[in-house]
């Protein structure tokens, strides 16, 4: 029979990230890391939100970039959806539409790592998601 | 939605936006009585006689940004294609209950989907609520409770990347473990 992963084995993970966090001294604040917000209401789950979601966490930790990743409710550009709001250190927030994976690394490799614009984006009028 | 995981993923979101610290998620498969039965449990603030009444109609919802709320709309009208039902209730604050029972065997029950990817991404994005999600099937039970494992990491975020791996693991393993065959 296979391993079956259980609550014991948390352990081992607890010890190998709290190595990782003393080596970094925790110097990164949610200020100074990219910050990404998945639309993730009906209409973005239905087309692909989970797997852009997933996709992001897993490669931005592969890439080794320090980064926020998390849920966020309908922006209203359901047709667009999967949409994504990018906010780098110090910039104004960017929404971007049509999200799959491949657009996704896109955004990673020009936009998160050097700043270069990429098609897609949607002009936004409001401050940020909840402040509308 | 492709799968149940997806729908549970949406669903998951109402107990959030109304503010719940405790929501319970269950899966009951029982297919000696042709059932399959998802049940969310939220403290959340709950919803009057009325507005219990207009949440499955498409065209209503609490949003400002659009104006047609479809999670629970679309969740019945799966179940209702199985045979199967969906029934709410809710208290102004006091919380809400959700609760959708499939047929079992019918051909058109969505099949249940990566309930191990839904959890983590849900539980890793609200480090601040607790979730219990209850899977049960004719060859067991597996409970998973971030109560449980928020206190086992102590000073560790539950959204490190590592945790969320691994709380996809450890679910994953025990429902496959107690997979109905």
């Amino acid at each position: 029979m296979t391993k079956i992963t259980s609550l014991a084995d948390l352990k081992n993970i607890k010890a190998s990230v709290e190595a990782k966090m003393s080596l970094r001294e925790r110097s990164e604040t949610p200020d100074s890391m990219v910050q990404i917000r998945v639309a993730m209401a009906t209409c973005g789950i239905a087309s692909g939100a989970k797997i852009v979601m997933d996709y992001l966490i897993n490669e931005l930790d592969k890439r080794s970039i320090p980064a926020i990743v998390s849920q966020t409710g309908c922006m209203g550009y359901c047709y667009a959806e999967p949409t994504i709001e990018v906010t780098r250190p110090g910039h104004q927030p960017l929404v971007f539409g049509y999200v799959d994976s491949k657009k996704a690394d896109q955004i990673i490799e020009k936009y998160i790592k050097n700043g270069e614009l990429l098609d897609g984006i949607i002009p936004v009028n409001y401050e940020n998601i909840e402040g509308k | 939605m492709k799968d149940l995981a997806l729908h549970i993923l949406d669903i998951l979101q109402n107990s959030v936006t109304a503010g719940s610290t405790l929501v319970e998620l269950s899966i009951d498969e029982i297919p000696a009585q042709d059932k399959y039965v998802l049940r969310f449990v939220d403290d959340g603030k709950g919803m009057d006689a009325k507005m219990v009444k207009q949440v499955t109609d498409p065209f209503f919802t609490t949003r400002t940004t659009r104006k047609v709320g479809l999670g629970l709309p679309l969740l019945k009208q799966n179940a209702e294609r199985t045979g199967g039902s969906m029934t709410i209730q809710s208290q102004p604050g006091r919380g809400t209950k959700v609760e959708v029972e499939f047929s079992f065997k019918h051909i058109d029950r969505l099949p249940t989907g990566n309930i191990a990817g839904t959890l983590a991404l849900t539980v890793s994005s609200y480090p601040e609520i607790d979730f219990i999600y209850t899977h049960s099937t004719p060859e067991g039970t597996f409970v998973f409770d971030t109560i449980e494992i928020k206190e086992k990491l102590e000073s560790i975020p539950i959204n490190d990347i590592e945790v969320i791996k691994f709380m996809k693991d450890l679910i994953h393993d025990n429902i496959e473990a107690i997979k109905s065959t």
